[in-house]
């Protein structure tokens, strides 16, 4: 069976509030499928979903070919979640940490010893074991947390937000970290608002806004559909703006986005800056850049601020 | 696996052997702890026994208690009924607040094949060995002022486990609804705090007022305290065999209230 996690029609309501409206998506083995979406599309609920830890409303919802609703403790026992929030546990060391969750999987304590000293040494944390967790830097303890969800050996490996805090260096090392178990087989979730994550890791992806996928697709995939090949940043006012405008419709390989005082004009073909030029030619400043899934993300769920 | 029975909308609690492992962990932090935790369960009966037992105590006439005792032969046993009531009540009420909102450990734990039912099993399990730990610790400081004559105080210590988790399960169920760790201070100063002072520990009942020594007999601590008498004076009769069943009772259906409750909370 390709397919390992499977949800047909999936709803989830608070209280009357409606933060999954009904979705359909389906993850392969051993693939890395992104969740992206802008702060209360849905995504962190849908993966909770999955974990077990949030009541399915409505809707179908198969994990490993298991029902969330019937056996919670089954599909958690092959999965591994690397939570957003640090709670790891501050009074005990490193490997202590990493001990006492192998315990929750009733792993035998040879076994966990053994993969306790893998992990360790995969996250390069080997030094550190003794240490106490509020000895650690934000990067060390998302070391240790993706290490902590790596310890029944998961199937899934659940990420919500695996990177966000951590300096340049620190989240390279969790990508390629990252890279390396998916290399390893491990199909895993990712939910991030960070595109350069998605664009890195993710074979495939939905972008979720107010509880709905509005897209699917390969990360380069969607940026060729929605957003072409070059975006150009134009500041343009006045009359020069309105003719751009005008101008546009006659030009079918350019599609244009008004943010402000802002036209993202994209282009659709290989030589799209050939074809903006002259309209642009008057414009206070202008910035290209390759479409990337910033573009088509923005594009999606719109530049405004959404709180 | 869990069962539910929507015809009825009920839905059995899913509690299994891993609330071991929740009690395991609280045990792995304590034992990092311990001896930071031990000052409290000896220095107060300690503080207690010398105040209250000695300096108080000496001016009450043996007369004015029952069966002619000293007035810290009396105190003994109530302060091995009271203080570990602190001690369970407060490891599940401060110590499961604080593990659960500000170290989200219960979120940690519920993400691995433990249910959070397990979880909240597991804490009062650990909030019973708490009150458990403190009894030892009383027990040795009361037997070291000579204050223990019969053999069947032996039995106090699985009787402080069965009234802790009485305790533990009483204050788990409160903080399951607290929304802050300072409105758990309503809970400490509105009910455990009578209970320590008014539950028949420091004079006999019959002192109060008629009304008062009604409402002591609803009191859990009432009951424990009447059981520690009858067992460190040596002499147990069939109305404690009541008084256990009336915390058999009280723990019952807290431990069920904090089961729904916790859920409720934490699972949506």
């Amino acid at each position: 069976m390709p397919e390992i996690i499977r949800a047909r029609n999936l709803v989830k309501r608070y209280d009357g509030f409606t933060a999954v409206a009904g979705i359909d998506f389906s993850v392969r083995r051993g693939e890395c499928f992104g969740f992206l979406g802008p702060n209360g599309a849905g995504k962190t609920t849908t993966v909770r979903m999955i974990s077990c830890v949030s009541p399915v409303t409505e809707g179908e919802l198969a994990v490993d070919g298991l029902d969330v609703r019937r056996e919670p403790r089954r599909i958690k026992s092959i999965l591994g979640v690397v939570p957003q929030e640090d709670n790891l546990d501050p009074d005990l060391s490193v490997r202590q940490n990493l001990a006492v969750y192998a315990r929750y999987f009733d792993m035998a304590k040879e076994l966990a010893n053994q993969r306790i000293d893998e992990s360790l040494a995969l996250f390069q944390l080997e030094e550190k074991q003794r240490e106490p967790i509020w000895a650690l830097s934000t990067g060390l303890k998302r070391r240790l947390t993706i290490a902590r969800g790596l310890i029944n050996q998961p199937k899934i490996l659940v990420l919500d937000e695996p990177t966000t805090g951590l300096d340049p260096q620190a989240r390279h090392l969790v990508w390629q970290k990252l890279r390396y178990l998916k290399e390893q087989g491990v199909t895993m979730l990712l939910c991030t608002h960070y595109m350069e994550e998605a664009s890195h890791l993710c074979d495939r992806l939905v972008i979720m806004h107010q509880g709905r996928i509005l897209v699917e697709g390969s990360p380069a995939g969607l940026v060729e559909e929605h957003a072409g090949q070059e975006v150009a940043e134009v500041h343009v006012s006045g009359p020069q703006r309105e003719k751009v405008l005008a101008e546009m419709a006659s030009r079918p390989g350019l599609t244009v986005e008004e943010v402000e005082d802002i036209l993202y004009i994209y282009a659709r073909t290989p030589d799209g800056r050939a074809q903006m030029a002259d309209l642009i030619l008057g414009a206070e400043s202008v910035a290209y850049h390759q479409a990337n899934l910033e573009d088509v993300f923005l594009r999606l769920t719109g530049r405004g601020l959404i709180e | 696996m869990s069962i539910a029975l929507p015809g009825i909308g009920i839905r059995l609690p899913d509690v299994s052997y891993r609330a071991y492992r929740v009690w395991q962990r609280n045990r792995d932090v304590y034992l990092r702890l311990w001896k930071a935790e031990a000052i409290w369960p000896l220095a107060e009966p300690l503080i207690t026994l010398l105040a209250l037992g000695l300096g108080l105590g000496g001016l009450v006439t043996r007369s004015e208690l029952p069966g002619d005792q000293r007035y810290i032969e009396f105190i003994a046993p109530g302060i091995l009924a009271v203080f570990p009531m602190w001690a369970a009540a407060g490891e599940c009420g401060w110590g499961s607040f604080f593990r659960m909102e500000n170290q989200r450990t219960y979120h940690a734990i519920i993400a691995t094949p433990v249910s959070i039912e397990d979880v909240i099993t597991g804490e009062i399990l650990w909030g019973a060995t708490r009150g458990f730990i403190s009894s030892v610790y009383i027990l040795a400081v009361t037997a070291a002022f000579l204050l223990l004559h019969s053999p069947m105080v032996l039995l106090a210590l699985p009787m402080a486990y069965v009234s802790s988790f009485m305790f533990a399960s009483v204050s788990l169920s409160y903080t399951s609804i607290a929304r802050s760790i300072s409105s758990l201070n309503y809970f400490f100063a509105l009910f455990i705090t009578p209970q320590f002072w008014l539950g028949g520990v420091f004079f006999p009942l019959e002192n109060l007022p008629k009304e008062l020594q009604a409402a002591a007999w609803f009191v859990p601590a009432t009951h424990v305290a009447d059981i520690y008498r009858g067992l460190v004076q040596g002499h147990l009769s069939l109305g404690h065999l009541g008084d256990l069943a009336w915390i058999a009772v009280v723990a019952a259906i807290f431990y069920y209230l904090a089961l729904i409750s916790m859920r409720r909370r934490l699972i949506q």
